[in-house]
């Protein structure tokens, strides 16, 4: 065993696991001592092109409670051919195909490598991906324009014998057919009138017609499937009407006053999506894909009247309770975001508008069913364009980065009880004798739903430890984790991957150093601001940070104190929902950068060079990058910038100057390539506007309140009050050796 | 008339039927006819000494005599005599001075062949006198009198005759022009052909009265009970050579009205003080005249411009209604049409949809407009419907017109602005193609349940979101069963008839209709409804908003794309076609004495006086009821204008000014001398109609009955000299009245056959509502013309006979139409070659029943026999459908429903026993 931290890149590459322990302290008390849980980031479906999917069921474990599925940790009898669970130690005997086992010709899944195993397996006809479009139309001709366009070219980019279809709304619902020949048809539903699911239902044809005293029954799946044909339809089938219904889709038609916002009806738009869908066909993976261009101004789930005079609700309305939709609205989304991910459709939402759109109150569709959230400033910008792309992007294996009606169920041994999971997922309500009462993040369940997955769905899993003070684990003995994922494969295909994980119980008296140093402090950090941000959301204010304060992570807590997921200042709700959306799925990668933004630096003097995100780092003859997760800014310093505009990189002798030029050019290339959602993509240079996305992230070391550097070749001096890192440390350390803190 | 023998004898069932007035209870009463021996000698009266009474004799002998034109037609068939029982000749001097002239005396007790009885009572010495060549009076039934006991009935032919009133109108008053200045002057008949000259009071095309005399006093109104109305007509049509209407406008301050009774400016107002002020002749205030309007008067205190402005010489006549006049004070957006078109299973099947499809695509080049040069400004809408409801975008920017369904019909919407209502011309390839395309894309539909309501609520939302008003044209198959609003289940319940719950058929079945007929009525929203049905589909309820609206209902009961298309599509055609005014508001204003306190028609109030229409087409009357609130006098008459603020079909707000002076007077006497049959039965068949719905039918009937009988009564106990009590008495412009009225008592409405069902009493009851005189009155006494002697030279149409089946010859062939119906009678005799011009072929035997139009033939006779029936459908708002009846076929039961002279065999009573009846009902109210 080489270090800790090749321990933890090996885990992770194979299990897809970070652990922020990976010596777990042996008993309860121990546990809670540590502040950080015992607790990991796990990505159910991290793309591994070494792990073919076998092509059998798994063998489960025969005891009711537990059907834990056999993995390397199990005990083997080869000879008796039995092999005992290794989280209840029930024994059991191997079904009749694995007649021919042996030490020497072992199953995939007994081999130590295939701790993370998928499964194939054959459950039911499978059923196409279905894609149901949900479009606004209040928006400026060139934004639809542009939107119409992304959606044309998008039917070409989803598989041929997926399902789609098409609601548009305005001030109306349309909810139109794909079947037809001839005369374009739709179905209209007023925004303002809330309809139960079985009125709308109804209303579609998808009832039966009342038989021989049969009131609106409803009709079996598979006629609901045809009746439902009308508007969902074969993308190969449909390609060509739906092209053209596209191309004549038409701005809302209805005017707007002046002085008004247009009606916008989405809240009854999708909750006839939803209840399309779950009439006829729940449980099949689905994606609603919300294109809006404003916030919802009429019927349910209204965040902002007509009347352009009110504007849309600030924090500061909120803080003052003067956000008189704001309740209302969020319990409706609430409730039809429930709905959706009971049935495992997944809701998207693509808000590109210069003001807010309601995102605040319309998150939870996406942070509770998996889907996307993409805000932009307009549907005519790269950044929606190439973002709404890459939805549709292919792996190695030239299938879909998406899966759907995913199931997470989490196994642990004796000593461990699980305690909740933080990600786009909802609680599936499953008890057992691995749940705990302690919950954190969404618990008191061992199973979980994700309705949509990427390969960079990472969810954040909270562990405790029950083992009693008085009630040592044996020495060497492994704690262990198992994670069971069922999921619909972008191909149709149902599998399950399985993840068995174990780490050795350490006794934190007498090994807390080895447990010191088994700590991996990017995952805590992570995990640790998963938690913040979860409270955040569900209590907000201040109490927050002092949460945060007292369960201090060295330097990213500095960061995250002034990240977005948890100061609100400049940022509005929408923005801060999104910023918030985005950290609880990512990857910790990914995670990091957004909490500690990555600073580089290229300049003459050396190979381009990560920097301290410090105000110190600002010099002129630097050109920084910055990437912040959802921005990327390439800043150029004062003397680069007045080189640039002196054109100095037109000349053949200053070729070198060119390239610096392009240099971060080309890695914020890079960047943009792979991410999702494309970030805010901004080239300024010093004392440009735009600067200030760099200036409001560094660590304000210098401004103008200690101008002892000022006039020194030192860096830039920020204009705020905010505390400096150094005041931080300051601080925190005069906390730390106070007994009072 | 009466034709050969075997149809002569008067049928056996016109004596039963007359037992119902009780056999031989009094002394006056009508003797049972059937039983000569019973009938008491004493009452058989004919006293000479009223006619002589009456006045001077040579007059007398004119009177009684059989006008020429009448004379000649009695005279061809009729072996021995006639008694005229007609109007005197207008050559007669002193017409219509004297009492005595006016004034028709006829005996109900006639005994006839002497030989029959013992003695001869009746005829009194010196009867011959008067009518010499008749010594007979009360002919034998039939000529060759093969069934002598038959003959003690009253013999028709001496009761007052229609069509000789008719005749004798047409002779008197259809040669010259009518100029309307003279006060209170009683215009020619509406069966008269006619010129009018407008010359200070409305042409009788827009408005008729009942009487052109009116009392002084409610206590004279009260104890004649001759009703006090006005049938006003306010955008009739008019004949080309007269001319319509002026238009007046007076710029941005508006019409000059009265200060007090806003009354506007008309010949009756009287201009003082040099012109500077004038008074208003309905009540008398004096207003200011604005000084953009003053003009000198002359020496006889007339305006000098008076000639130069149709306000201040005409009777009729239009005002530009300036911005005040508009809703919201803004100025109207130019109407739309809705087409609405049930596309369930039975519309389809029977061809409804595709017809209607069809015909759309050129009728809406033909939609309303001022100027036939230039386009109309109506905009359509297209919207089909079962269960749900799918509207049409039809934008002209559009490849294909798009469906939006909206099946949420509980709370009805309207999906789309712009691109609903479209303007014809610039989306005629999208119209079109979504015309093509409505029949396709149902034909194969399954969908058997309709909604209603929400259909209306549809084409009302889509009015009030382009805040217009306009017309829905809904063309609708099946009882309204599907779960919406306005649900209806069927009620049709026959037991009813007869009782007192009977007229809960008549009432709507829902009260959700009224409230959304009140709505559409605010939106000026007209709704025309095409009925397809083949079973009951409550038309009482359907039409509720219909008949609030200002709109029609057209019913094609059984509809067959063969036989009924013809009729349908034309119907159609006019309903699109036709002048009309939306969201109109009409007012009648009267002289301070009087006052318009009732109103029948197609329309809404929501207060006491104001007549609101959603929609006011050219067929379309309102017949207004007068009170006495106060005395009239003599010498002012009694004024009375109608003004109708509407939105023309090019979106200019107007106000249509009708004005109408009558006399007034003291002496009941002037009253009876100025009155208008046709139009008292107009009045007393709405007013009955509209009893139904609250009323017993018997009670209805009998309140007629009694009305009449008091209004004849009292002319008999105060105008007309002393004389028997046996003698019967009519005024001479209300002869007609017995016979007529009894058309009112048995129709369908009031006294049902069997086979009638309740949506055709409805479809009926709503109908009258709104008809003119003239329809009125062919309506209830069909016109029946004779063609067996059709002269193909002549333009004139040959002069219509009685509706009697004793008037049918075997050997001819007869025209019936009552304006909803031709019927073409063939006798059995019909001569071959008369048989051959008509249909073509000379065998009675082969003769298709089934035919819906004649076969065109080359000769002249078929030519002018189809011209006939054309100018007779032309002359109607509703297109005839014509049916061939053979004599003796099953059809001729239909038929004969409509010889209204005769018994009905549901108990409807003859002509001649009714009019026994009601002698007895007046000498009842006489003793």
């Amino acid at each position: 065993m080489s270090t800790y931290q090749e321990f933890i890149q090996q885990n992770e590459d194979r299990d897809g696991v970070r652990c922020s322990w990976n010596l777990w302290p042996s008993s309860r008390l121990e546990a809670t001592r540590l502040v950080v849980p015992v607790s990991c980031l796990y990505t159910p479906l991290k793309e591994r092109p070494d792990l073919p999917p076998v092509q059998y069921e798994p063998v489960l474990c025969s005891r009711a409670n537990c059907k834990a599925v056999l993995n390397p940790l199990c005990q083997v009898d080869f000879r008796a051919k039995i092999w005992a669970c290794n989280f209840c130690f029930q024994r059991n005997s191997f079904p009749p195909s694995y007649a021919g086992i042996s030490e020497v010709n072992q199953p995939a899944e007994l081999m130590p490598q295939f701790s993370t195993i998928e499964y194939i397996v054959q459950r039911g006809p499978p059923t196409p991906l279905i894609f149901l479009y949900v479009v606004d139309t209040c928006l400026e001709e060139e934004d639809l324009q542009a939107l119409k366009e992304s959606l044309q070219m998008s039917l070409s980019l989803l598989p041929p014998n997926a399902l789609v279809g098409l609601i548009t709304f305005g001030r109306m619902i349309q909810i139109h057919e794909l079947s037809c020949e001839g005369i374009a048809k739709s179905y209209v539903f007023r925004g303002t009138k809330e309809l139960t699911p079985k009125q709308i239902q109804e209303m579609l044809g998808l009832m039966k017609p009342a038989t021989s005293g049969q009131q609106g029954k409803p009709l079996a799946p598979h006629d609901a499937a045809a009746a439902s044909c009308i508007f969902l339809q074969p993308v190969q089938a449909v390609d060509m009407n739906l092209t053209d219904l596209l191309g004549e889709l038409q701005r809302d038609p209805w005017p707007v006053p002046q002085g008004k916002r247009p009606l916008r009806s989405t809240g009854i738009a999708l909750s006839i999506a939803i209840g399309l869908l779950e009439g006829t066909f729940p449980n099949t993976g689905a994606r609603v894909m919300l294109f809006t261009g404003g916030p919802p101004t009429q019927g349910p789930g209204m965040v902002v009247g007509d009347e352009l005079k009110p504007p849309i609700r600030s924090w500061h309305d909120i803080q003052k309770d003067n956000a008189r939709h704001l309740k209302k609205a969020t319990k409706y989304y609430e409730a039809l975001a429930n709905r959706a991910a009971v049935n495992g459709h997944s809701v998207d939402i693509y808000a590109c508008a210069l003001d807010q759109t309601g995102l605040l109150e319309m998150k939870c569709l996406s942070n509770l069913t998996g889907g996307h959230i993409v805000m932009g400033d307009s549907f005519n910008t790269s950044l929606f364009k190439q973002t709404f792309q890459r939805v549709f992007s292919k792996d190695y294996n030239g299938e879909f980065r998406m899966a759907f009606g995913g199931t997470l169920e989490v196994k642990t041994s004796r000593e461990l009880k699980i305690s909740g999971a933080i990600g786009p997922c909802v609680s599936l309500n499953t008890k057992g004798p691995c749940v705990s009462d302690n919950e954190m993040g969404v618990g008191g369940t061992c199973q979980w739903k994700i309705c949509s997955l990427t390969p960079a769905t990472t969810l954040a899993m909270y562990f405790e430890v029950v083992n009693q003070h008085n009630a040592p684990v044996p020495q060497g003995g492994r704690g262990a984790v198992q994670f069971v994922t069922q999921y619909q494969h972008s191909n149709t295909q149902r599998r399950i991957r399985v993840t068995t994980i174990a780490r050795n119980w350490a006794d934190a008296q007498s090994q807390i150093q080895h447990i010191e140093s088994s700590f991996d402090q990017e995952a805590s950090a992570v995990l640790m601001a998963r938690l913040g941000v979860f409270r955040a959301e569900s209590e907000e204010g201040p109490d927050v940070l002092r949460w945060l304060d007292r369960q201090l992570i060295r330097l990213f807590m500095f960061h995250l104190r002034r990240s977005p997921f948890l100061q609100v200042f400049n940022n509005s709700p929408d923005e801060s929902s999104y910023y918030r959306h985005h950290f609880v799925r990512q990857d910790l990668t990914q995670s990091l950068i957004m909490i500690q933004p990555i600073l580089y630096s290229y300049s003459f003097y050396g190979p381009p060079e990560p920097v301290l995100l410090d105000s110190s780092s600002i010099l002129p003859d630097r050109i920084l990058l910055m990437d912040t997760f959802f921005q990327l800014v390439i800043y150029h310093g004062e003397t680069i910038a007045q080189w640039r505009k002196a054109g100095y990189q037109e000349m053949a002798e200053y070729e070198n100057f060119k390239q610096l030029l392009q240099a971060p050019l080309d890695d914020a290339q890079e960047i943009l390539q792979t991410r999702f959602p494309m970030p805010r993509y901004i080239d300024t240079e010093h004392g440009g506007s735009q600067a200030r996305f760099l200036l409001s992230k560094v660590n304000p070391s210098q401004t103008h309140n200690n101008l002892y550097a000022w006039g020194q070749e030192s860096g830039a001096p920020i204009l705020t009050d905010d505390v400096s890192l150094q005041v931080f440390m300051d601080h925190l350390k005069k906390l730390a050796v106070s007994s009072s803190a | 008339m009466r034709g050969p023998p075997t149809s002569g004898a008067p049928p056996v069932s016109g004596a039963q039927s007359y037992s119902q007035f009780g056999q031989g209870e009094t002394q006056n009463g009508p003797p049972p006819m059937g039983a000569p021996p019973q009938r008491p000698p004493v009452s058989q009266t004919y006293t000479p000494g009223a006619v002589n009474l009456s006045g001077p004799q040579p007059p007398f002998s004119q009177q009684f005599g059989a006008p020429p034109v009448s004379m000649q037609q009695m005279t061809n068939q009729m072996a021995s005599m006639q008694v005229g029982s007609t109007a005197p000749s207008p050559a007669g001097p002193g017409y219509g001075k004297y009492l005595c002239f006016c004034e028709l005396i006829c005996l109900l007790y006639i005994f006839s062949l002497p030989g029959a009885f013992g003695q001869v009572r009746g005829p009194q010495p010196g009867y011959t006198g008067p009518y010499p060549g008749q010594p007979n009076y009360g002919a034998p039934p039939a000529a060759p009198a093969p069934a002598p006991p038959a003959t003690k009935r009253l013999d028709p032919d001496s009761v007052p005759s229609p069509i000789q009133v008719i005749e004798d109108d047409k002779a008197n008053k259809g040669s010259e022009p009518f100029t309307t200045g003279v006060r209170g002057q009683a215009p020619p008949l509406v069966t008269t052909k006619f010129q009018v000259k407008d010359q200070g009071n409305a042409s009788p095309r827009y408005i008729r009265c009942t009487a052109y005399n009116m009392p002084c006093n409610s206590d004279m109104a009260k104890q004649s009970q001759v009703p006090l109305a006005a049938v006003i007509k306010p955008l009739a049509p008019l004949p080309p050579d007269e001319t319509p209407p002026y238009l007046v406008d007076h710029g941005e301050s508006g019409p000059i009205r009265c200060n007090r009774c806003k009354a506007y400016m008309c010949p009756y107002m009287q201009f003082i003080e040099g012109g500077r002020r004038f008074q208003c002749g309905f009540c008398s205030c004096v207003t200011e005249v604005p000084p953009h309007y003053f003009q000198h008067l002359d020496h006889t205190g007339k305006r000098v411009d008076c000639y130069d402005r149709p306000e201040l010489s005409m009777g009729s006549y239009e005002f530009m209604a300036t911005v005040d006049y508009c809703k919201n004070n803004k100025i109207p957006q130019p109407p739309a049409f809705i087409f609405l078109i049930d596309v369930s299973y039975n519309a389809v099947k029977n061809g409804m949809v595709g017809i209607v499809c069809q015909e759309l695509k050129t009728l809406l080049d033909y939609l309303p407009r001022e100027n036939p040069d230039v386009e109309s400004n109506i905009r359509v809408g297209f919207v089909t419907y079962n269960k749900v409801l799918h509207f049409y975008n039809v934008k002209a920017s559009l490849a294909q017109p798009q469906m939006m369904v909206v099946s949420d019909v509980a709370d009805m919407f309207v999906p789309l602005l712009d691109g609903f209502l479209v303007n014809v011309s610039e989306s005629r390839v999208v119209i079109e193609s979504l015309l093509d395309q409505i029949p396709e894309m149902f034909a194969d539909t399954r969908e058997t349940e309709t909604v209603f309501g929400p259909v209306i609520q549809a084409g009302l939302e889509a009015l009030k979101a382009a805040d217009c008003a306009g017309k829905l044209f809904v063309f609708h198959s099946s009882l309204p069963i599907a779960e919406a609003p306005g649900k209806l289940k069927n009620r049709e319940d026959k037991k009813l008839v007869g009782t007192d719950k009977e007229k809960s058929l008549f009432q709507p079945q829902v009260s959700f209709y009224n409230t959304l007929a009140k709505e559409c009525v605010v939106q000026g929203c007209c709704v025309d409804l095409f009925l397809f049905p083949n079973q009951y589909v409550d038309v009482a309820t359907l039409g509720v908003v219909p008949t609030s609206t200002g709109g029609s209902i057209y019913k094609y009961t059984y509809f067959q794309a063969s036989s009924d298309q013809e009729r349908f599509l034309n119907d159609l055609r006019r309903d699109v076609q036709k002048p009309m005014g939306f969201d109109a508001v009409m007012r009648v204003r009267t002289s301070t004495g009087i006052r318009a306190t009732d109103f029948f028609g197609s329309f809404y109030m929501s207060n006491t006086t104001d007549v609101e229409l959603a929609g006011l087409d050219c067929d379309k009357t309102v017949t207004v009821e007068f009170r006495h609130d106060d005395k009239l006098s003599e010498e002012t008459g009694a004024l009375m204008q109608c003004a109708v603020l509407y939105t023309s079909c090019s979106g200019q707000r107007r106000l249509r000014i009708h004005n109408m002076a009558v006399n007034c007077c003291s002496q009941l006497a002037d009253l009876y001398r100025n009155c208008e049959t046709d139009t008292v039965i107009n009045f007393f068949a709405k007013y009955a109609y509209r009893s139904v719905l609250s009323s017993p039918i018997k009670n209805v009937r009998d309140s007629l009955v009694n009305q009449c009988a008091q209004i004849l009564a009292c002319y008999r106990k105060n105008c007309a000299s002393p004389s028997s009590a046996g003698q019967l008495i009519l005024p001479e412009c209300m002869k007609l009245l017995p016979v007529y009225l009894n058309c009112v008592l048995k129709s369908d409405v009031l006294q049902p056959g069997a086979d009638i069902s309740l949506d055709d009493r409805a479809y009926l009851r709503q109908l009258v509502s709104t008809m003119d005189v003239s329809e009125s009155h062919v309506f209830f006494y069909p016109r029946l013309l004779p063609l067996q002697k059709l002269d193909v030279e002549s333009i004139s149409v040959p002069v219509a006979v009685r509706d009697s089946e004793e008037r049918l010859s075997r050997g001819g062939v007869y025209l019936l139409e009552n304006g909803l119906n031709i019927f073409l009678w063939v006798g059995v005799n019909a001569q071959q070659e008369l048989l051959q011009n008509i249909f073509g072929t000379p065998a009675f035997g082969q003769i298709d029943p089934n035919m819906t139009s004649l076969p065109a033939l080359d000769n002249p006779f078929s030519k002018r026999l189809r011209e006939i029936i054309e100018s007779v459908r032309a002359q109607r708002s509703r297109y005839m459908k014509l049916m061939v009846v053979k004599q003796e076929d099953k059809l001729e039961l239909i038929f004969k429903h409509f010889l209204v002279e005769d018994k009905s065999n549901n108990g409807g009573a003859s002509y001649v026993d009714f009019l026994c009846h009601m002698h007895k009902e007046i000498r009842q109210l006489l003793s």
